[in-house]
């Protein structure tokens, strides 16, 4: 299987990469790790005719502590997120969930920043930073930048708060060092994609995100507030899919996904009660 | 566009087109036809690589974002008429059966000691996920990483 043509430039800086998607209009798309925007280029689902290339974007691939957060670039690789010791200090479940995504030649090349950009529904990552309730750092063409909580970020199928000369730069999250968390990931093969998966932090308040059960990435906000309110996690967790609409596929009917985020979000809640150490 | 890189030991220029998969250029560029092409989906690991000492599905990667690597096949990690610690182990535990999976199970199984040098049984199963063998030869593929885990050579350079 062989990608459409398409015009490669590979950027130095990120000043030059939002210049060059500005040159390449509409129909540009950066590439990172590739290790989502390949594999639908090569079935001919996208045919963008400019890649730029941030790979080589050294400088957006780091770890760093800044007080109450730690700051993650987007070009990080899921491989140094889950063997980075800062990372498995403060936000353990980040770590622990980077090491779940695909296999490990996956894990080489694919950055969080992509997985975050690309808003799949059934990806990992999206999932743990709304559970941590991260901020995404985001440069526009001219310099200027925002920041977009997670909970606002994710806008509809493998659609985001992101305008499409918009660069992600950076993933905040807030230290929850000694926090009870939990990341349940159903799958029924080794290397596979989450059939339902569920991510927990219990951090005074609970923050709970789900993979694939709807079409973006979602917070379980009916758990959260059920908890909030004083409810027993058996009691929360049969809220899991109220109010979802998780998909249909060969894996799984919606039916079969809501019983699973309710089994899933009591066993993460379970764990991340027994894990806590606050 | 042309890409540069060191494939084996020997660097190479050559004039691509963007949208050529690594996979493509190493069989049909610069003739190293051991690396496999398997499901073409990123999922089986047969076209693994390593790029820069890592683990690649060289399917899922332009020949462009090789450029400046130092790629690794199967083709460069004898030793001349000695068999590299991995093959030999793979050799002498029969961890192949038809041997298509064979060339990315024993480099991403190389990738997996550089980063674990003494792993352990699950460690290596977890390890060797994105490989998939058909003739479902597993126990011993990894009976082999066990090995050549302990084999005085060092099997993960
Ligand atoms: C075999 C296989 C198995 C996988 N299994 C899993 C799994 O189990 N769980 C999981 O979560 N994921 C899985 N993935 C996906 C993997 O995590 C990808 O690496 C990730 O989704 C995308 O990251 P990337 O760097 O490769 O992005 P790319 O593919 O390069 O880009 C993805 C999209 O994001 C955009 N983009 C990338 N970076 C930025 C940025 N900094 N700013 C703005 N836009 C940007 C691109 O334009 C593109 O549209 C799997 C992938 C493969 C091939």
């Amino acid at each position: 299987m062989i990608p459409a043509p398409f015009e490669y430039r590979r950027a130095t800086s990120v000043e030059e990469a939002l210049r060059m998607l500005g040159d390449g209009g509409e129909d540009a798309k950066l590439l990172a790790g590739g290790h989502s925007l390949l594999p639908l280029m090569k079935l001919r689902l996208a045919a963008p005719s400019m890649l730029v290339d941030i790979g080589r974007l050294r400088d957006l691939s780091y770890v760093r502590d800044t007080g109450d957060t730690i700051a993650i670039g987007a070009l990080t690789r899921h491989r140094d997120v889950e063997t980075d010791p800062l990372v498995a200090e403060h936000a353990p479940i980040l770590a622990h969930v980077a090491g779940q995504v695909g296999d490990p030649q996956v894990r080489h090349r694919g950055t969080i920043g992509g997985s975050i950009a690309h808003g799949d529904p059934a990806s990992d990552l999206p999932a743990a930073t709304l559970a941590l309730g991260a901020t995404f750092e985001v440069v526009a063409p001219g310099g200027a930048k925002r920041s977009i909580p997670a909970a606002d970020f994710f806008r509809g199928f493998l659609e985001t708060a992101l305008a499409p000369a918009e660069i992600l730069t950076e993933i905040v999250v807030p230290k929850v060092t000694g926090a009870g968390w939990s990341f349940q990931k159903f799958n029924r093969r080794a290397q596979d994609w989450a059939i339902v998966g569920v991510a927990a932090v219990r951090n005074g308040s609970t923050g709970i995100g789900l993979v694939n059960m709807g079409s973006t990435p979602l917070r379980a906000t009916a758990v959260e507030e059920a908890l909030a309110g004083g409810a027993s996690v058996q009691e929360a967790a049969s809220h899991a899919a109220d109010g979802l609409d998780p998909p249909s596929d060969l894996n799984a009917s919606p039916e079969y996904r809501a019983h699973l985020a309710r089994v899933l979000v009591r066993r993460a809640l379970e764990e991340a009660a027994g894990s806590s150490r606050s | 566009m042309d890409v540069s890189m060191t494939v084996n030991g020997s660097s190479r220029t050559d004039s691509v087109e963007p949208r050529l998969l690594l996979v493509h250029y190493l069989r049909e560029v610069a003739g190293l036809t051991g690396t496999n092409i398997g499901c073409d989906t990123s999922s089986c690991g047969a076209c693994t690589v390593l790029v820069d000492g890592e683990s690649v599905k060289s399917c899922t990667m332009l020949a462009a974002q090789a450029d400046g690597a130092e790629v690794t096949t199967i083709e460069g990690l004898a030793d001349g008429e000695s068999m590299h610690p991995m093959q030999e182990a793979f050799r002498e535990h029969h961890g192949l059966q038809c041997g298509y999976c064979t060339p990315g199970m024993v480099m991403a199984a190389v990738s997996l000691l550089k980063e674990i040098p003494n792993p352990t049984e699950a460690q290596v199963r977890e390890g060797l996920e994105g490989n998939l063998c058909r003739c479902t030869g597993y126990h011993n593929i990894v009976q082999a990483v066990l090995a050549a885990a302990k084999a005085p050579a060092g099997a993960g350079s």
